[in-house]
């Protein structure tokens, strides 16, 4: 299967080693990737200000980029939850709707689409022997359903914790509340500075005091902001994007 | 009252200057989400009983005018008078004159959050009414001269030691009592005198029957009752969102209302009112004040579903950790943030901005609205409706004609990387909010991209 | 324009077009034991069951729990010699110094371990609420599930006036710290009779 490879313009510039990890990972899998070179970012830090009428011109450039490809995949929630609601394309709104029913976050396209969990032959053979701490990222919890929401009277499951029992010597810590915000909320965390770097350190918190030695998640974002606060307090503990760790060797 | 000096961003900042205090604010509002949650996992079918409470209310509002209507005219047959009022002013008015007419210059009032919205307490004082309000917390909260911070635990921002000294003051507890026991006795007794003395008592409305022209009152206290069957007149404040077609409904709304809001079965009274009491009076006041307005919004007119629970509270990550003081309106958090704009566009440009859009809201409310979708689309009416400060539309601007040009997103990830590289100081100062509390992330020498294009091809 | 007739406009111009009401609205609760679980979610929320065969043991428990005690009034016949206080009076106000008020409910509810109460019980409609302490007489038999079921078999504007009593009043208002008594009864006990 063709995939093309989404990488959000922060993990392009501050996280690429995130974006080597997810590429690895998806053509471990079997995948054929591309990387469309003029890519640049989904829109969405001017549609969640208010500003989405102005998120036309990414629009256009996200089709133009992404139209070619049988799945398009990306190490991030957020911006894979905005394009599956948001991408809009007047001048081509067939690409623009194969794209929005084909755009994935990457854990969910290794679980739904490669169905990696259930196959006999684990291809990841991926080790990490450290004690990690989950973080459910908002967006791709209660955005595309990666997991369980603690609100609902609805039966447990959750797609990251799947692939990361995939991995040997990984031991997943439980946390005290298991999915709450880590308060980055896109440019939240410098209009509500206050409240967004509470709710980090909160984050932090938990994972500490329930021995996490690595915080990982979903969306590098959220990691980003939750590294952010941990650096400042000169912990020891890093954070490691999901595909970092289903790549991981000794 | 006025905290309309400060906005969302800027009293949060306040109110987590004391980082004890919002640990504990947050931690006591996170118990009451548990609570609920111990709850609601006891009722296999709460997930379709949701769903159920959604679609009555999604009829309702379809409805409203006909429903209305139909419960006008059995609430007038059971002997309820029934009084219209399209906004705050006439509302207010309105009570004064009833309470006027009646003779009297005292009301004792149970929990009414449209009344706070219509800042009633107020008006009624200007004009020689003396009020007493008779929820407990309402009760403290009116002593110390602030607004509730929380639909239905309206002094959650004070602790003991806060009540402690209120009632010292106002009456005559011992000084640096805080036993919540002695406290809430003090308050009994003395609001007691007020329940036996009051000849004229307003209570909200949880919910209204337009089948049989009756209406719902929910207390944990008992302060409702004691007022209104005590008094001569019983006047009941209702938004007109409030009604519900059928009796039966209530069974749904009645199972989910407390588990929602405390993780309680139920309340402990849940008073149904029909007729007034033999040579006593009931008076309605069916109250506008934007609703209709609101109605006509497609987007958002589902905020008028809400049956003020406050679930959406308790669970927003933001509203406890800044405070409902912090949402400068009669109702705080989640709920508050999509009701206010309607009202007023200027004064509350902030609110819908008080959020990460994380989607809790939306999850825990009993009547399932999509309160953390109304937050996105209120943030661009507003945008475009121009209350975004020029500075930002500006930044807006720049950043999108950045991002959606390819060699311009290049180049300014280029500058970007190279300034923390070779010039971090231009980053690392405080004027750059992020900087406040975090470290800036480590700029690598190379984008992906760049990396990319140098692997060989296959 | 009327206020009224002003609102009324308003909100026709502004409704959605007409949704149909949902088709389920009831759902089945299953109990092994229905008043096992109306005595345990009573004791939940501050109150307290007892079970007994008639009404000589409602009596024996009174005279023994509330020895001393004085301003007793009830509704039951059956336990009217406890009574000291007589409840056919004008003025409800004079119901102020009542300690213990003894009247039968209707009907109960396993779920929340509410009981219906309206104006054919209550001589005054402040009865259960000014009283100090309240007990509440319920035969088994009217035990029912769930609020489903409990609207299904209540007329609620039978009378002008009822209402679901659920405990002793309560309030959690300071600091969280849950205080049993607020401003109606402090005390409620349930006599499940046979």
């Amino acid at each position: 299967m063709n995939v093309g490879l989404f990488i959000p313009c922060y993990v392009d510039q501050f996280y690429p080693q995130v974006a080597r990890a997810t590429l690895t990972l998806l053509q471990k899998v079997g995948c054929d990737v591309h990387y469309p070179l003029d890519q640049t970012c989904c829109g969405q830090p001017m549609a969640n200000s208010g500003y989405a009428h102005l998120s036309g011109g990414c629009d256009a450039n996200f089709v133009r980029n992404f139209a070619p490809y049988d799945y398009i995949v990306s190490p991030s929630g957020s911006c894979t939850l905005h394009i599956k609601q948001h991408l809009h394309d007047a001048n081509h709104d067939t690409e623009a709707r194969h794209i929005r029913e084909r755009v994935y976050e990457l854990t969910e396209f290794l679980t739904d689409v490669i169905q990696l969990p259930g196959l006999t032959e684990n291809p990841l053979q991926a080790t990490f022997p450290h004690r990690v701490g989950l973080h459910q990222s908002c967006h791709g919890q209660r955005g595309l359903h990666l997991s369980q929401m603690s609100e609902l009277v609805a039966a447990p499951y959750s797609k990251p914790r799947q692939l990361l029992n995939m991995v040997a010597g990984l031991e997943l810590v439980t946390l005290d509340r298991s999915d709450e915000c880590c308060g980055f909320g896109g440019t939240f965390c410098v209009v509500e500075e206050a409240v967004s770097a509470k709710m980090g350190k909160d984050r932090v918190a938990d994972h500490l005091r329930n021995g996490a030695e690595f915080i990982t998640g979903v969306d590098v974002s959220c990691l980003m902001h939750l590294e952010g606060i941990l650096k400042r307090a000169g912990s020891t503990v890093k954070v490691k994007h999901m595909a970092e760790i289903l790549t991981a060797t000794l | 009252m006025n905290q309309l000096a400060l906005d969302h961003p800027d009293a949060s900042t306040v109110f987590n200057k004391d980082e004890a205090r919002v640990d504990w604010h947050d931690e006591t509002l996170w118990f009451v989400r548990t609570k609920r949650d111990r709850a609601v996992q006891q009722i296999p079918e709460w997930e379709q009983l949701r769903e159920a409470a959604s679609q009555i209310k999604n009829h309702v509002l379809s409805n409203l005018h006909d429903l209305l209507i139909d419960f006008e005219a059995r609430a007038i047959a059971n002997g309820i008078t029934v009084h219209w009022a399209t906004d705050a002013a006439e509302h207010n008015a309105l009570i004064h004159r009833i309470i006027t007419e009646a003779g009297a210059t005292q009301l004792v009032k149970s929990k009414s959050m449209l009344t706070e919205e219509c800042h009633l307490n107020e008006y009624l004082t200007q004009n020689g009414i003396d009020v007493i309000d008779s929820d407990l917390g309402e009760r403290i909260v009116q002593m110390r001269g602030e607004p509730p911070s929380h639909i239905v635990l309206p002094a959650i921002h004070l602790k003991k030691s806060d009540v402690g000294d209120t009632f010292h003051k106002h009456l005559g507890t011992e000084k640096g009592a805080t036993d919540p026991q002695y406290l809430t006795e003090a308050a009994r007794q003395h609001l007691r005198e007020t329940f036996l003395s009051r000849k004229v008592a307003l209570t909200g409305v949880n919910f209204a029957i337009a089948e049989t022209g009756g209406f719902v009152v929910c207390t944990n206290e008992g302060n409702a009752d004691m007022g209104v069957h005590l008094a001569d007149v019983h006047i009941a404040s209702m938004g007109f969102e409030k009604i519900i077609p059928r009796t039966e409904h209530l069974g749904v709304f009645l199972r989910l209302l407390a588990r929602s809001a405390t993780g309680q079965p139920i309340t402990t009274f849940s008073s149904h009112f029909h007729k007034p009491q033999p040579g006593k009076q009931i008076h309605l006041v069916i109250v506008d004040n934007g609703r209709s307005r609101q109605l006509g919004r497609p987007d958002f007119r589902n905020s008028l579903k809400c049956i003020r629970c406050a679930a959406c509270l308790n669970t927003c990550p933001v509203y406890r950790r800044s405070g409902g003081h912090s949402y400068h309106s009669a109702i705080a958090g989640p709920i508050g943030s999509i009701l206010a704009p309607n009202l007023d566009m200027r004064q509350n440009a902030d609110l819908p901005f008080a959020s990460t859009l994380c989607g809790s809201c939306s999850n825990v409310c009993p009547v399932k609205i999509d309160i953390h979708e109304q937050l996105y689309k209120w943030r661009q009416v507003l945008m475009q409706e121009g209350y975004g400060p020029t500075a930002k539309t500006v930044a807006m601007r720049t950043m999108a004609t950045v991002l959606e040009s390819p060699r311009l997103y290049r180049l300014a990830g280029r500058v970007g990387r190279g300034t923390l590289r070779f010039a971090p100081v231009l980053a690392e100062n405080s004027l750059n909010p992020w900087y406040q509390q975090r470290e800036m992330p480590a700029p690598p020498a190379q984008s992906f991209r760049d990396w990319y294009i140098n692997q060989p091809k296959p | 324009m009327t206020a009224r007739e002003t609102i009324l406009a308003n909100i026709k111009a502004n409704q959605p077009d007409l949704q149909p009401l949902p088709t389920q609205i009831r759902f089945q609760t299953m109990y092994p034991d229905l008043a096992k679980q109306f005595a345990d979610t009573l004791a939940f929320v501050g109150g307290l069951a007892v079970f007994v065969d008639d009404y000589a043991a409602i009596d024996a428990y009174i005279q023994e729990h509330y020895a001393g005690v004085t301003g007793i009034a009830t509704t039951l016949p059956e336990l009217a010699h406890l009574a000291d206080f007589d409840l056919d009076i004008t003025d409800p106000h004079d119901l102020a110094h009542l300690n213990l008020a003894i009247i039968d409910g209707q009907l109960a509810v396993a779920e929340n371990a509410a009981i219906w109460v309206d104006e054919r019980q209550l001589p005054h409609r402040v009865l259960p609420m000014i009283t100090q302490y309240l007990a509440i007489v319920v035969r088994q038999s009217t035990l029912v599930a769930n609020m489903h079921d409990a609207y299904d078999r209540l007329t609620v504007n039978e009378t002008g006036f009822g209402t679901f009593i659920s405990g002793p009043s309560k309030t959690a208002d300071i600091e969280q710290s849950l205080v049993i008594g607020a401003h109606g009864a402090r005390g409620l006990t349930v006599f499940m009779l046979e």
